[in-house]
């Protein structure tokens, strides 16, 4: 499972690259992160929960940053045991750069689910992966630009991706 | 015309009764007193290093008995495989060890790591997700041509390679074959995948142990196509329990397709399990659980040449084929795309010259054994989808073809150029009766009709040879089965005549306990009601080696024939002693002894009973009682054939593909019991039609098994079946067993393949469209893709 896409992200390259390294921010934009510790030099430890189609498990695992240009770019891989459910895995490629009026966040996602999760989810990998991305980005987006700000822009932009997101499904029904 | 009892009689099948009114016993009904649960931890990764196991966490918790890692088994020996391959250069094939539970290693994702015995299953899988496995993944083996490329990471580290051999057969061929391909006036190539399937019987596994200190004896309860196989596998070569102290138990099992002959991990650890501690342990697969660790079936990428003469008269034959052998060998994993698969290329046809080349690979996926044919289908399917192809290559009709080249019925008992000698067969015959079922003459006017409605109708035909009635021991012996296949019987004759039948065979399906017993009662002429088939236990059965291969009526009824003719040698003895007449004159006709030539008789239960109250008895000459044991092994395979044919309609605006029609012509020899064995034609045909049109394994990148659950492992279901149009009224006896029986257990998954392939080519080129080939499953995208390339 690869996907690949950006995001323009109002708010400049250091606040952004801040977030980024933060347990705080991070827990609070992982969908159904219910703890996460640790600091971006010893690694994040981190529990998930979720739902892949018919499998329910709570993920523990560890989240490290790697390949840390400061400021720039790094790569976030996640390894998180499910127990019974097996496991999932992922890595994402983040670069930031310049654009005006803030930053530019591209992420180059790399993710595989084993065991039960590829037994009985696979079919539903794909959309369950790209679904958590989106949420991720959606969450650190909102969680950097601050929540009162801008809100017609916002609004503005939700729907717009409501609409990519469906065709890209279509797209991959048809492909498929 | 159809009798109401005896050989012939499409008797009613007397175990349905308990089948069908929810009264079978299957091992997942054996509860025993005190007993434990367990529950396996198995690998999630497809290939890995285990660094650690931290049970410390699982082990306090609710309810654990005892955990087990491979630790616990170190005195243990592997799980053994039952077939040494040689390779090409004279060399054995590489053998890995097998363990019971993972040692260092992880090799395919199901792989068992460690186990939790625990009061409840509940309380074994609670803990069980408590177990902390770190494991460092190595790059998945998984393409078989890569795999065996110099530098491929290894499945096994202490083998040279994961190449598990390299066999050429008959090796002698080898350059006459590529001279006359070489030389060929037309040469048709088709290369092609056997996909994997998983065999998904309709119970799963289950295995239940006792162990029993009083009298250190172990009692099995597994399910299992083979109970004595499994005692004998498991007994010497795995835990070291000598026979008299194991008792294997196999009761009703709901179907096993191959899938339930192997002797499996999960057998032994609650086995050993069990005397450790010291109380029962059961394991029940889910079935989830049985797509990672039931042996699949087929996997094999192949690519056939067939070379013919100017007059279409076939010359050679040369094949190229990698078998998956997944990550360990299972019991009969090496014999099944050789001996079970060389020996049958040349199929139905005179081809003088015949190369097969076999190249067996270890990959990180689930072990790899016979499934339902068992090499056989994998040999019919590439013969008659290359034969297709020629016929369509050189403007021929494709029965027309086929006719041209078959062994004619004055040939036999023929020799092929790959070591088997066919006794009987009468090929023509039942590609007629077959392509008279169909109406071949008006199929144009179907195809017109069809074209009226915007469908394309195609009639595929596949004409098939078996090898059955797995045996003779002196030849399996040769091609490396390291044990004998002969099959046993014990005729057991109680004082007022019923009779127990302790048959070596197991039926899981196969409705032996009502054909077994019609043959046993229209020798005697007694009514089959007096007579009981057990089967199933190593405490009471003499040592068989169980049902697989089409061979319990061929090799199991024939020794229960040999026993049940003793039975009458001695009966006749007594029932002379009983008449005052000669032994010579004794007659034994409708349960009655007769002295020829007069009016003196005695009734069957006259002699049963002076057998066990001997007071009128000849003591000096026989001995009391009336029971006789025989071991039968066969001196040659038997080889059902027959012509399959379907016809499908393809909509050309989807690629869907619907299957109107299937007709079966088989030779099977004699015939037992006409409506069992068309059951069995119907579910092979149907296994088959699932395997056409239905069913794949797929592993992904990761080997990771994504077809892991009927949600997305396509079983065929009945509104995917047509009406199945079943004859065997062409019969050409076995010569060489007394009943002239051949076996039908495994024709329908065999010529049904490439019957559904071809009449899905026949229609699209009959459309116009340039496909002369697509792999199975014929799936709506595959098709469309094919047609719209």
């Amino acid at each position: 499972m690869k996907l690949n896409e950006s995001r323009d992200i109002a708010a400049d390259r250091s606040a952004v690259w801040q977030a980024l390294l933060s347990a705080d921010v991070l827990k609070e934009c992982v969908p159904g992160c219910e703890e996460m510790t640790g600091s971006p030099e010893e690694g994040f430890e981190a529990t998930v929960v979720q739902k892949v189609g018919p499998v329910k498990a709570k993920f523990k695992g560890a989240v490290t940053l790697t390949d840390v240009v400061e400021g720039e770019s790094c790569v976030i891989s996640g390894e998180g045991k499910g127990g019974a459910a097996g496991f999932a895995k992922g890595g994402a490629k983040v670069v930031l750069e310049d654009i005006p009026g803030g930053t530019r966040l591209t992420y180059d996602v790399d993710a595989k689910v084993g065991g039960k999760l590829a037994q009985l989810g696979s079919r539903i990998i794909d959309g369950f992966a790209r679904k958590m991305a989106d949420q991720f980005f959606d969450r650190f987006q909102q969680t950097v630009e601050g929540p009162a700000e801008e809100t017609v822009a916002e609004a503005a932009e939700a729907p717009a991706e409501e609409g990519e997101k469906k065709k890209g499904w279509l797209k991959r029904i048809i492909s498929s | 015309m159809p009798k109401d009892g005896g050989i012939g009689a499409s008797t009613k099948r007397r175990e349905d009764v308990r089948f069908l009114t929810g009264k079978g016993r299957y091992t997942d009904d054996i509860n025993l007193q005190n007993q434990t649960y367990a529950w396996f931890v198995r690998s999630d990764i497809a290939h890995g290093t285990i660094q650690n196991i931290d049970t410390s966490d699982a082990e306090s918790m609710d309810g654990v008995v005892k955990i087990f890692t491979s630790k616990d088994f170190e005195a243990a020996g592997g799980i053994p495989c039952g077939w040494q391959v040689t390779d090409r250069f004279g060399q054995p094939m590489q053998e890995p060890k097998h363990p019971i539970l993972a040692e260092g290693k992880v090799r395919h994702v199901g792989d068992p790591i460690a186990v939790v015995v625990a009061e409840t299953l509940e309380q074994a899988r609670d803990a069980a997700e408590a177990i902390d496995i770190d494991i460092d993944e190595l790059e998945p083996v998984l393409d078989m041509k890569a795999a065996i490329q110099d530098g491929a990471t290894k499945v096994h580290d202490d083998l040279t390679s994961n190449l598990c051999y390299d066999w050429g057969f008959v090796e002698e061929n080898r350059e006459a074959v590529d001279e006359a391909i070489k030389n060929a006036h037309h040469v048709t190539t088709l290369e092609l995948v056997n996909n994997r399937l998983c065999a998904n019987p309709m119970e799963p596994r289950v295995a239940v142990a006792d162990y029993s200190q009083a009298n250190d004896e172990y009692t099995l309860y597994t399910t299992s196509q083979n109970p004595h196989v499994i005692r004998l596998l498991m007994g010497a070569f795995v835990l070291s329990i000598p026979e008299h102290k194991l008792r294997v138990v196999a009761p009703d099992v709901g179907g096993g397709f191959g899938s339930k002959i192997y002797h499996y991990a999960e057998e032994a650890f609650v086995t050993h399990a069990s005397k450790i501690v010291g109380r029962p342990v059961k394991w029940t697969s889910t079935r989830s659980e049985a797509f990672i660790s039931d042996a699949h079936g087929r996997d094999h990428v192949t690519k056939i040449e067939l070379a013919m003469d100017e007059n279409h008269k076939f010359t050679a034959v040369r094949t190229d084929t990698y078998a998956n052998m997944g990550a360990y060998l299972s019991t009969f994993a090496p014999s099944i795309p050789t001996w079970l698969h060389g020996t049958l290329m040349a199929g139905n046809y005179t081809t003088p010259l015949v190369y097969v080349n076999v190249k067996a690979v270890f990959t990180n996926t689930v072990p790899v054994d016979a499934y339902r044919g068992a090499g056989r289908p994998e040999a019919t399917f590439q013969l008659e989808r290359v034969v297709d192809k020629a016929a369509r290559e050189i403007g021929m009709d494709p029965a027309e073809l086929r006719r041209l080249n078959f062994i004619k019925p004055d040939q036999f008992p023929y020799d092929t150029p790959v070591a088997v000698t066919y006794d009987t067969g009468n090929y023509h015959a039942t590609l007629d009766k077959g392509l008279e079922m169909v109406d071949y003459a008006n199929f144009d006017a179907r195809v017109a009709e069809s074209k009226a409605r915007g469908k394309l109708r195609g009639l595929g035909l596949a004409h098939f040879i078996e090898a059955c009635g797995i045996a003779p021991s002196n030849l399996v012996g040769q091609l490396g089965a390291r044990a004998g296949l002969y099959e046993s019987a014990t005729v057991r004759v109680n004082a007022t005549g019923s009779i127990s039948v302790m048959t070596g065979s197991h039926s899981h399906g196969q409705g032996h306990e009502t054909s077994f017993a019609q043959v046993v009662a229209e020798m005697i002429g007694i009514d089959a009601s007096q007579v009981d088939i057990v089967h199933g236990d190593t405490s009471k059965t003499p040592m068989g080696m169980g049902t697989y291969g089409s061979r319990s009526i061929a090799v199991g009824g024939s020794a229960m024939v040999r026993a049940t003719e003793k039975i009458i040698n001695k009966a006749k003895k007594i029932a002379a002693h009983l008449m005052e007449a000669s032994e010579g004159d004794i007659e034994l006709k409708d349960g009655q002894f007769t002295v020829a030539g007069t009016d003196k008789s005695v009734a069957w239960g006259d002699v049963t009973l002076a057998a066990y109250v001997p007071h009128n008895y000849p003591l000096e000459e026989i001995e009391p009682g009336l029971e006789e044991t025989a071991f039968y092994d066969p001196s040659n395979f038997t080889y059902p054939s027959g012509a399959y044919i379907c016809e499908v309609e393809v909509d050309p605006d989807t690629g869907k593909v619907d299957v109107l029609g299937f007709i079966a012509a088989d030779d099977f020899g004699n015939v037992i019991n006409p409506m069992i064995v068309e059951g069995q034609v119907h579910g092979g045909v149907a296994q088959g039609i699932g395997q056409a049109m239905l069913e794949n394994t797929v592993f992904d990148e990761n080997g990771q098994l994504l077809s892991g659950s009927f949600m997305d492992y396509a079983m065929p279901r009945a509104s995917d079946m047509p009406m199945f149009d079943v004859d065997h009224s062409c019969q050409t006896p076995c010569t060489h067993n007394p009943l002239g029986v051949k076996g039908c257990g495994e024709a329908g998954a065999i010529g049904s393949p490439p019957a559904v392939v071809n009449a899905v080519i026949d229609a699209l080129q009959r459309g116009g469209y340039d496909v002369d080939h697509i792999d199975m499953p014929v799936s709506p995208s595959r098709v469309w893709e094919a047609m719209n390339k």
